[in-house]
């Protein structure tokens, strides 16, 4: 079943089209790779399909309902959520404080409840720790949870910012360049963890440049050049597409990704 | 005669408290720098001066009435300038109190530039202890909730809030709203304590007193404010007994104060140290790890 679509998709900056009339499918319970050369319009697709910018043109339906013109914070409801390029992380609140603040559109208190701290808000904030810490724990971060989350090494901050996208129940996570800076044991972990969290029933939709995570865990990939997708398909096929690799992978990619 | 100066002098400490955590919501924990925080505080007070002098209404009802007045005004406020950043903020609060201010000198109800007099003296140290109490008990659980911590998140990064599902302008507005709320009260206790009010005394120079105190102790930290509050009111206390002459340099002595903090310690007093733990007792961090870990 499609779980996302987006038609003719067109954003554009100022005169430079940063999308150009792009297409895209998400099938329910897919792991789908964005990938393209820098500046080729992929974050731009995230922030449009998590409602930070408003297309130019086009519309994208998630569940059959159109999201566009939507607020960010309604399409996390919704059940989309998102990690960032350059780490956005609450610095200064705890790893698990972190976690917390994810489960934000799943609950309820509101100031007076605060004030008084009925036992319905307190069950409430009982039941938000206890999901954070199990979160933490599925990422493995659960013996930093009193950690402040600027102290975090770099690896440790993708995958907090992985838990807190998971703490806001989404059925489809956009990822952004997860892998970016890590080691090769880092990126292996990271990979199997987004297996793990594709076996959980999360779709995914991931941007990366790591051609071996790219090829290693996705079932199909979409590539873009200047705004413009230039192919869609399994990874076999992509890796022989003679567009893209002129594109981006490029000859000696090829033997790479071959190789691998 | 010692003991009611110190006395009143403690009230006053009280007040400023009140003021310093209600701004330190704004602009320490939520990060919108406000520079009008003392008109709320005027609004309070004119409030509930007036309901008191001219609709003999008790103490108490104005006093809460005059916050609630003060709260609708940091909403009206609220919904057209949160949606600006940083400085434009800054700026936008800052005209809001000048517009104030002269509405204030210019209403006949008001009583303009001489302000309203004969108001009685109720504000006493038990009646603004208990008010402190209250304010910081409320705050206090308002940060260890969901609530607090999507002030602070906004804080920490907007967009990434947003993403997390957190209605920014909304929440923005709400802390206006609770800072401008407390920052009524205050006032209220202000005008029942020195029984004249005018416009001055609710003005710009306020703004940036209050300020100071917050970015003395520690934005983002309650303990800070209130140290910050209690050495920017018992100071030029101490100056003035020493000489003066310096009392009256006062505001000299402010801003040296600040440009040293800035240098020498810009985080303010208690920052990075925190006030509030960060979760209820019961649900420590150590003991849910150890849950986690089986």
């Amino acid at each position: 079943m499609t779980l996302l679509e987006g038609k003719n998709l067109t954003m554009i900056f100022g005169g430079l089209a940063a999308l150009d009339s792009v297409d895209i499918t998400i099938e329910e319970g897919e792991i789908l790779s964005l990938i393209g050369p820098n500046g080729a319009g992929k974050t731009t697709l995230f922030n449009l399909i998590t409602g930070v910018y408003s297309p130019t043109r086009g519309s994208i339906c998630f569940k059959q309902k159109e999201i566009i013109n939507m607020k960010p914070y309604d399409i996390t409801k919704m059940g989309i959520a998102r990690t960032f390029q350059n780490i956005r992380l609450f610095g200064e609140m705890s790893v698990l404080d972190n976690v917390i603040i994810g489960q934000h559109c799943r609950t309820r208190t509101g100031v007076v409840g605060a004030i008084l701290r009925t036992s319905a808000v307190k069950k409430e904030e009982k039941k938000v720790h206890d999901r954070a810490m199990e979160i933490l724990n599925f990422v493995g971060l659960d013996n930093e949870a009193a950690e402040k989350a600027k102290n975090l090494p770099y690896g440790k901050q993708r995958r907090l910012e992985l838990a807190r996208a998971l703490a806001t129940e989404p059925d489809l996570m956009l990822l952004d360049e997860p892998a970016a800076g890590m080691n090769p044991q880092e990126t292996n972990e990271l990979i199997e963890l987004i297996g793990k969290l594709n076996d959980m029933g999360k779709t995914v939709l991931l941007i990366e440049h790591d051609m071996k995570l790219v090829m290693g865990i996705s079932q199909r990939i979409m590539v873009l050049d200047y705004g413009k997708k230039i192919a869609d398909g399994p990874p076999e096929k992509i890796r022989n597409d003679e567009k893209v690799i002129k594109a981006y992978l490029g000859d000696r990619t090829r033997k790479e990704v071959q190789a691998c | 005669m010692r003991m009611n100066y110190y006395l009143q002098v403690l009230t006053v400490l009280g007040i400023n408290i009140i003021l310093a955590v209600s701004l330190n919501l704004i602009s320490g924990y939520t990060g919108q720098l406000s520079l009008g925080h003392a008109t709320f505080m005027g609004i309070g007070a004119y409030t509930a001066t007036l309901l008191t002098l001219k609709l003999h209404v008790p103490f108490l009802l104005s006093l809460i009435f005059g916050a609630a007045v003060a709260a609708l005004f940091g909403f009206i406020i609220g919904v057209p300038t949160l949606r600006l950043k940083g400085d434009y903020l800054a700026i936008a609060t800052l005209g809001f109190g000048e517009i104030m201010k002269n509405i204030l000198l210019n209403m006949k109800i008001t009583g303009g530039p001489m302000g309203l007099r004969g108001i009685p003296k109720v504000t006493n140290i038990y009646i603004v202890a208990v008010a402190v109490v209250i304010v910081i008990f409320s705050l206090n659980r308002i940060m260890i909730s969901r609530v607090g911590k999507s002030f602070i998140a906004i804080r920490e990064d907007e967009l990434a809030a947003e993403a997390m599902g957190i209605n920014t302008t909304n929440y923005k507005i709400l802390a206006f709203v609770i800072g401008a709320f407390y920052a009524g009260i205050a006032g209220g206790l202000y005008a029942f304590l020195f029984r004249y009010i005018n416009p001055n005394n609710f003005g710009f120079m306020k703004s940036i007193e209050i300020l100071c105190m917050v970015v003395l102790g520690g934005m983002g930290n309650t303990a800070g404010a209130i140290l910050g509050a209690a050495l920017l009111t018992v100071l030029p206390e101490f100056l003035r007994s020493v000489s003066p002459v310096i009392s009256q340099y006062r505001m000299v002595f402010y801003g040296l104060l600040l440009v040293i903090m800035m240098i020498v310690r810009p985080q303010g007093l208690l920052s990075g140290t925190s006030f509030y733990p960060r979760y209820p007792r019961r649900l420590s961090v150590e003991k849910s790890a150890g849950k986690g870990g089986q």
